[in-house]
C-alpha cells in the first residue's frame, strides 16, 4: 500500500490554518451585512483577519484544533489497518509541527496523552469502500466549544410544542440556537439529522457539514426547511460571538434518515465559524487538495 | 479604543463599560477548567491538602493574579521540547465553564479581569461589581491574530495538567478585546440572551 503519512500530514496542515474558500465568503458576506461600526462587524472583521493571517503563517486558526473527525472512502483491496496507522502518524507529527494541539485527554485519569492520540474514537476516523480507484479522505477539525452547544431532541418535546413532523424540527433547531448564544462561535453553520437512533442521528448531523456552504439540498422540502431555518434562526438577533447582530448562523444542512416507529430524534451538530473541512483525493498515484 | 496596562486600580475599572473595546498590556495569568478546579480544592474551599508543587505554584501566581486577569485559554505552543516557548495559536475558551467557580476566584485573588468568550452568568456579574472587576471579551477563533500580541511566554505552571490546561505566564501588548460586562451590573450577554428569548417565543408561536 502506498505511503500516504505525508499527504495526511498536508491535509491536517491545511485543515488547521486554512479556511475552505467558501466558508470565507460567507464570513465577507456578513461582515457587509453587519451595521458599520458595530461590535458584531468589529467581530468579523477580526475573525477575517485572522483568516488570511493563519494562512500566510500556516498557524492554526483557532487554537482548539479540535477532534479531528476523517471520513475515508477507499477502493476496494485497501487495508484500513493499515490507513488507520499511517493517519494516526500523520496526527502525532501534525501536533509536533503545532498544527494541531494536543487534545486528547483520558476521561478517567485526566491525563493528556501530548500527541493527539487516544482510544480508537481519537482521532475519530470512518472508513467506507467504494466503486473505482479514487481514495478521498475528508477532514473537519471540530472544536470543544461548538461540541459542547450540540444538541439531541426527542420528539414529541411538550415544553416547545414541537410534534413529530418538519414543524417540531424547526421548533427544536431554534431552541437549541437560542440556547446556544455565542458560545459555540457564532455565527456557525448547523448540520441536522432528522431520525436514526441517538447514535447515527449525531454521525450524521456531522457528515451534512461536509457539504458546501452554497449547495441546494436536493429534497425540495428539506431544501425550503433550511432556507426557513437559516432566516429565523438569524432573526434571533445573537450575532458573531453573541455581540447581538444580523449573522447568527452562516448556513443550514439537514439531512433525513430511517427511524425506528417508536423514535423520532433532531440532533443538531453546531459548527462554529472556523468551519475547517477540507478533503484529499487520491486518483492515479496523485494527490489534490479541495 | 481604551488601552489598559495591568495591573489596574478599582478606579480605572470603574470608568468601563459594555461596549468599549479595549488593548490590554501586561502580564496575565491563563487559566481554565482544571486550574479553576485546583483554586478552589486547594485554596478557596479546600477539600485536598497542598501537595507537590502546589504552595510553591501558588505563591507565585499570588501576585500576578492580583489587580490583574486571568485569561481563559489553552494555547497552542511551540518550543515544547527545548522550553524556549512561542505561542503559535491563543484564542479564548468557552467561559461560562467556569461560572460555578469564577465569583470565588475573583474575590479570593481581587481580579480585575476575566477574559474569555462566551460571557458569564449572574454569579460572576455580581462579583464584577463586588471586587470590581471586568468580564473582557476576546474574539472566539482568532487564534493567530491574538498570538500576535502575545510577546514573550514568561513561565509555565503546572504543565502536568496538559499544554491547554496548563498556567501560562505570558506578556501581552495591545491585546484586543470588548467589555460585556462591567463593574456596574451591566451585561450584553444578558442583553441578547433576554431578547433572543422573546424572539424565539415569537417564531415558536408563528
Amino acid at each position: 500500500m502506498q505511503d500516504l503519512r505525508k499527504a495526511f500530514l498536508e491535509l491536517i496542515r491545511r485543515t488547521s490554518t486554512d479556511l475552505p474558500p467558501d466558508v470565507q465568503n460567507s464570513l465577507e458576506a456578513a461582515r457587509e451585512v453587519e451595521a458599520t461600526g458595530s461590535a458584531a462587524q468589529g467581530a468579523l472583521i477580526t475573525i477575517l483577519e485572522n483568516v488570511d493571517l493563519a494562512r500566510e503563517n500556516a498557524t492554526p486558526i483557532c487554537q482548539d484544533t479540535g477532534t479531528p473527525i476523517f471520513t475515508v472512502h477507499h477502493p476496494a483491496g485497501w487495508s484500513t489497518r493499515e490507513l488507520r496507522a499511517q493517519i494516526e502518524e500523520a496526527i502525532a507529527l501534525a501536533t509536533s509541527k503545532s498544527y494541531l494541539r494536543p487534545n486528547a485527554v483520558d476521561a478517567i485519569s485526566g491525563v493528556n496523552s501530548g500527541n493527539n492520540l487516544g482510544d480508537s474514537a481519537f482521532p475519530t476516523i470512518h472508513f467506507e469502500e467504494v466503486e473505482g480507484e479514487t481514495l478521498t479522505v475528508d477532514l473537519i477539525l471540530k472544536g470543544g466549544g461548538c461540541e459542547n452547544v450540540g444538541a439531541q431532541y426527542s420528539l414529541p418535546d411538550s415544553r416547545l410544542g414541537a410534534g413529530r413532523d418538519l414543524e417540531g424540527v424547526r421548533k427544536v433547531v431554534l431552541d437549541a440556537v437560542q440556547k446556544a448564544q455565542g458560545k459555540g462561535c457564532a455565527p456557525g453553520v448547523l448540520g441536522i439529522a432528522i431520525g436514526g437512533d441517538r447514535g447515527s442521528s449525531y454521525a450524521a448531523s456531522k457528515e451534512v457539514l461536509l457539504r458546501p456552504m452554497t449547495d441546494e439540498n436536493p429534497d425540495p422540502e428539506l431544501a425550503a426547511l433550511e432556507h426557513t431555518l437559516y432566516t429565523q434562526a438569524n432573526q434571533l438577533g445573537i450575532g458573531p460571538m453573541g455581540f447581538g447582530g444580523q449573522t447568527t448562523v452562516l448556513g443550514v444542512k439537514v439531512k433525513g434518515m430511517h427511524r425506528l416507529p417508536a423514535s423520532y430524534f433532531v440532533s443538531i451538530s453546531y459548527m462554529c465559524w472556523a468551519h475547517r473541512r477540507r478533503r484529499m483525493t487520491l486518483t492515479g498515484g496523485k494527490v489534490t487538495y479541495s | 479604543m481604551k488601552d489598559i496596562s495591568l495591573p489596574i486600580s478599582a478606579g480605572d475599572i470603574r470608568e468601563l463599560k459594555v461596549g468599549d473595546p479595549v488593548k490590554l498590556s501586561g502580564t496575565i495569568l491563563t487559566g481554565r477548567d482544571a486550574v479553576h478546579k485546583w483554586m478552589i480544592d486547594t485554596f478557596i474551599h479546600p477539600s485536598r491538602e497542598p501537595q507537590g508543587d502546589d504552595q510553591q505554584v501558588y505563591d507565585a501566581i499570588h501576585p500576578i493574579l492580583d489587580q490583574g486577569a486571568i485569561y481563559h485559554c489553552g494555547p497552542v505552543v511551540a518550543g515544547l521540547d527545548d522550553g524556549d516557548y512561542r505561542f503559535v495559536a491563543a484564542g479564548p475558551t468557552t467561559s461560562i465553564r467556569e461560572e460555578p467557580y469564577q465569583a470565588d476566584v475573583m474575590r479570593h485573588f481581587h481580579l480585575r479581569a476575566v477574559i474569555g468568550k462566551g460571557g458569564m452568568g449572574a454569579k460572576t456579574l455580581n462579583a464584577c461589581r463586588e471586587v470590581p472587576a471586568v468580564y473582557l471579551h476576546a474574539i472566539g477563533g482568532a487564534a493567530s491574530l491574538i498570538a500576535q500580541s502575545v510577546r514573550k511566554v514568561i513561565c509555565v505552571y503546572k504543565l502536568d495538567f496538559g499544554v491547554p490546561e496548563a498556567m501560562w505566564v505570558i506578556e501581552v501588548e495591545g491585546f484586543p478585546a470588548v467589555v460585556t460586562m462591567d463593574a456596574h451590573g451591566g451585561s450584553l450577554h444578558a442583553e441578547v440572551q433576554e431578547l433572543s428569548a422573546r424572539k424565539l417565543d415569537e417564531l415558536l408561536q408563528a
